[in-house]
């Protein structure tokens, strides 16, 4: 009877504290509410499996504990409840995981006209870089990773020069362009991870990988690595405001380019050269 | 499946074995220490699998404590957090819950459930306790060498698991513990074989693969996993300890380290992740298929009913394991491989979600109409059904890889797998260490005690763990020591986290009466009889409790029927032994 009972308030607990706690995600700021709602069906899906299961479970054990002249059923085995249980679980299944891949194939597809920014990991901090006038990013290597060419840039590549570099600060992004991040480490593993946009990808040296979004709207979002990458993985912090479009292009105008950050001597040219 | 001949008394009589092919041990050290009885060696791998468990259960007090009042603890530095944690999920996951569930149940279950008087190679199960142990030595020295163990997380992913920002990277912590799971991995394959060479090779005469209990074939079905997919994780081990030793690059692209271009080129970080994954996730169900096996066992005798659906049970175990090799790389969707894997693998994925609840339906259906007795072992069964559902539904979140793009390295997947790996399968542990004490001590554990334990451990870890899936969906990412202040976290968390730290010290405490129950049961505990839960299958037939070593006596069980003749209608008792011809008459048992 009590262990019954407990399985029953297990149930109502959990429900109850699904529905009245405080903790949900934060509010979204970016195009990817469709993982918000397939997340919401599966938990539509998986809550009602759990509850099912754990409260049928909690009528057995009041309904068939052991009684003096209380003897169990012989019953080995049942194709035709098997096959439909089957067939139920394929379907629940088959019902989070189609919106699922469809909602995958657009994290996946990048739109033709989505803004590319870089974004450099390093222990412990973050770096970003976005193309110049000419909308190109320049090729990089970590090899060339020196104390004054933090982000490894390719000095030889014309592309490069009017990169637009930040290094360890923050980045702006204007609201409602859709943006693919080119994601990069020069050492370890790192993850860049921003809650309320919902993406997140890992950043592996050797390779650049990415994912894109749209922001939606504006504010200062805290950056968080989300890949452990050594002793200061906890501290590596980082910040994205997301700006009106007058506000990006001011917060633009302040920024230095490669080849300011390389060769001071030519900052009034490359200053000049700017958009 | 299960049929028995109709005339069963007049089956082939049991071999003759004669009981000279064992070697008995002639000294105490042969007997006890040296020992080459399964059951010995049993207890041998139990023993060191729950004392370095102790370990990790005080790692995770102190990590705990770090996140419940982060910066009250001044000795809990970020390089102490990263080696408690690392060195807690890799005792758990490798030397407490593989070595208890194969080493320890495999070698006590295995010959005993299936009829035979021993292991097949004695020497190399002797060899593989051995081994085993120095694997444990190697991994608690490294808490003792300069630098200390290493913080790499239990993933050990490079580049950072062999750099020096990572706590014992650049010092012994890494070797130590990469040379310790390379011993462990030897260790293993000897007892593996064992296991696996015992089921098809060691059966008592009826004992057919379909009549075995299902608990056996939990065990088999993941020793055959563990035998393929623990090498995947012995090369990445030696590849990560050329890199690191012999300045290779297997997983080393070039990169700067701290400003300083390091050697390295060429190699890559994703390669140790698929290698480790491939091992990795078929852990998950090394750990899981035994607790399945078990529970199954639990549930049918403590329910005085047979498994419902024995067939798709010992099939599901089969098809999960198979698809389990199918699945690694839904723990890097977001690892930058190739986008498109994440529609083949999020399918693969959610396909094993269908075995995986057939076994979930079975297990309560068997209660539909059953005659429950509330023993110990029942309500850690119980339990485990509850924390199983919770935790394999929240694999659904994870699987779908889109949805656990927002997820993924939260402190939703830390809640997730350890639900559904850590607790679950534990209790299945404690609910099978209760069932079957009596049989290797020949006393009942307390049931007092039992009670306290039971009740403090299920209803604590639901309390540490259904709350922790909401922190992770509020965005606190794992392996952090300390959020601190981040602007979307409230204050809340941090009480949350606090409870949660709370509920962890007390279900820690709770162990210790366990761990006292497992010695004062030894001397006072009730005198339990050979077979006090009347169960069906052979362990409890045996002539003698505890049973000898070579387990039978004179002559070898033989096997008339499955394991799972629980209130056969018309029989005198509500269990038929698998080793009972049964009335002349006979009753066909199982389905027909």
């Amino acid at each position: 009877m009590a262990v019954a009972l407990v399985l029953v308030l297990i149930v109502a607990g959990s429900v109850l504290f699904h529905i009245l706690s405080p903790w949900w995600w934060t509010p979204i700021a970016s195009n990817w509410g469709y993982i918000d709602t397939t997340l919401v069906i599966t938990f539509w899906i998986t809550g009602v499996v759990f509850a099912a299961v754990v409260l049928f479970m909690a009528y057995c054990v009041f309904r068939f504990r052991h009684k003096e002249g209380r003897k169990a059923d012989y019953e080995p085995e049942s194709r035709k409840l098997e096959t439909w249980l089957t067939v139920a679980t394929a379907l629940g299944v088959a019902v989070m995981l189609a919106p699922g891949l469809f909602v995958w194939y657009q994290f996946v597809t990048v739109p033709d006209d989505a803004a590319e920014v870089e974004v450099v990991g390093q222990q412990w901090q973050w770096s970003f870089r976005l193309p110049g006038a000419d909308g190109k990013l320049g090729t990089s290597n970590s090899r060339l990773v020196s104390f004054d060419n933090p982000l490894g840039v390719n000095p030889d590549d014309p592309n490069g020069q009017d990169d637009v570099v930040v290094e360890a600060g923050d980045l702006h992004l204007p609201i409602g362009k859709p943006v693919k991040m080119l994601l990069r480490s020069i050492d370890v593993l790192h993850d860049f991870y921003v809650p309320e946009f919902r993406a997140k990808m890992d950043m592996v040296p050797g390779t650049v990988t990415y994912f894109w979004f749209t922001p939606t709207r504006t504010g200062t979002f805290d950056v968080l690595c989300a890949e452990l990458c050594g002793t200061g993985h906890g501290y590596m912090r980082g910040t994205v405001i997301i700006d009106t479009q007058e506000d990006y292009q001011v917060w633009l105008q302040e920024q230095s380019t490669f080849a300011q950050l390389t060769a001071p001597e030519q900052v009034s040219v490359a200053g000049d050269a700017r958009r | 499946m299960v049929e028995v001949t109709p005339h069963a008394n007049n089956a082939v009589p049991a071999a003759e074995v004669a009981d000279v092919e064992l070697y008995h041990p002639k000294s105490w050290w042969t007997t006890y220490v040296f020992s080459q009885d399964a059951k010995v060696i049993a207890i041998q791998y139990s023993g060191t699998a729950i004392a370095i468990g102790m370990v990790a259960l005080v790692l995770s007090w102190l990590m705990r404590l770090q996140l419940g009042f982060p910066g009250t603890f001044d000795f809990i530095t970020p390089e102490a957090y990263y080696q408690f944690i690392t060195m807690h999920g890799m005792i758990m996951v490798i030397y407490l819950l593989t070595a208890l569930f194969l080493g320890g149940f495999g070698n006590y279950l295995i010959p005993l459930m299936v009829g035979a008087r021993d292991m097949v190679f004695p020497y190399a199960n002797m060899l593989s306790y051995w081994i085993y142990l120095l694997a444990v030595l190697v991994l608690i020295a490294s808490f003792f060498a300069p630098g200390g163990p290493t913080g790499a997380g239990w993933t050990l992913y490079p580049p950072q698991a062999i750099l020096s920002g990572t706590p014992g990277g650049q010092a012994w912590g890494i070797v130590l513990m990469l040379v310790s799971l390379i011993l462990f991995i030897i260790g293993f394959t000897m007892g593996g074989l064992n296991y696996v060479v015992t089921v098809l090779q060691g059966r008592a005469r009826g004992m057919t693969l379909m009549r075995m209990p299902l608990t056996v074939w939990g065990i088999f079905t993941a020793t055959v996993m563990a035998l393929l997919a623990f090498p995947a994780l012995f090369v990445a081990c030696v590849m990560m300890l050329f890199d690191r030793l012999l300045g290779t690059s297997f997983f080393m692209p070039a990169l700067v380290e701290l400003g300083q271009q390091l050697e390295y080129g060429g190699g890559s970080p994703i390669l140790f992740q698929h290698l480790f994954w491939f091992f990795g996730h078929p852990e998950v169900y090394i750990v899981a298929l035994p607790a399945f096996g078990i529970v199954s066992d639990l549930i049918s005798t403590h329910a005085r009913k047979n498994i419902f659906g024995y067939r798709m049970m010992v099939w599901a175990i089969v098809i999960i394991g198979a698809l389990s090799f199918v699945v690694w790389a839904h723990h890097m969707y977001v690892s930058g491989m190739h986008p498109w894997f994440g529609f083949f693998f999020a399918t693969t994925t959610l396909i094993i979600a269908v075995p995986t609840a057939l076994k979930v339906y079975n297990w309560v259906l068997t209660l539909w109409r059953g005659d429950i007795h509330l023993t110990l072992p029942m309500l850690f069964a119980l339990a485990f059904i509850v924390t199983f559902v919770n935790g394999g539904l929240t694999g659904l979140f994870l699987g779908n890889v889109v949805v656990d793009v927002p997820l993924s390295d939260t402190m939703f997947v830390v809640a997730h797998f350890h639900m559904v790996m850590g607790v679950a399968p534990i209790l299945v542990i404690f609910g099978a260490i209760y069932h079957w004490y009596p049989k290797i001590t020949g006393r009942m554990l307390n049931e007092a005690m039992g009670q306290f334990h039971f009740w403090v451990t299920f209803l604590g870890a639901y309390a540490i763990f259904f709350p922790m899936h909401y922190v992770g969906l509020v965005g606190v990412p794992r392996r952090y020591p300390d959020i601190g202040g981040t602007s979307f976290i409230p204050d809340s968390v941090h009480t949350l986290n606090a409870f949660i730290t709370v509920a962890a010290l007390v279900v820690g405490f709770a162990q210790l009466v366990f761990l006292f129950n497992l010695f004062w049961s030894l001397k006072f505990g009730r005198d339990a009889g050979g077979n006090p839960w009347r169960a069906t299958s052979l362990e409890w037939q045996t002539p003698t409790t505890p049973p000898p070593h070579g387990n039978w006596g004179d002559t070898l069980p033989v096997v008339y029927r499955w394991a799972y003749d629980y209130s056969v209608p018309g029989a005198p008792e509500d269990f038929i032994a698998q080793n009972d011809p049964g009335p002349q008459t006979g009753h066909v048992a199982g389905p027909a």
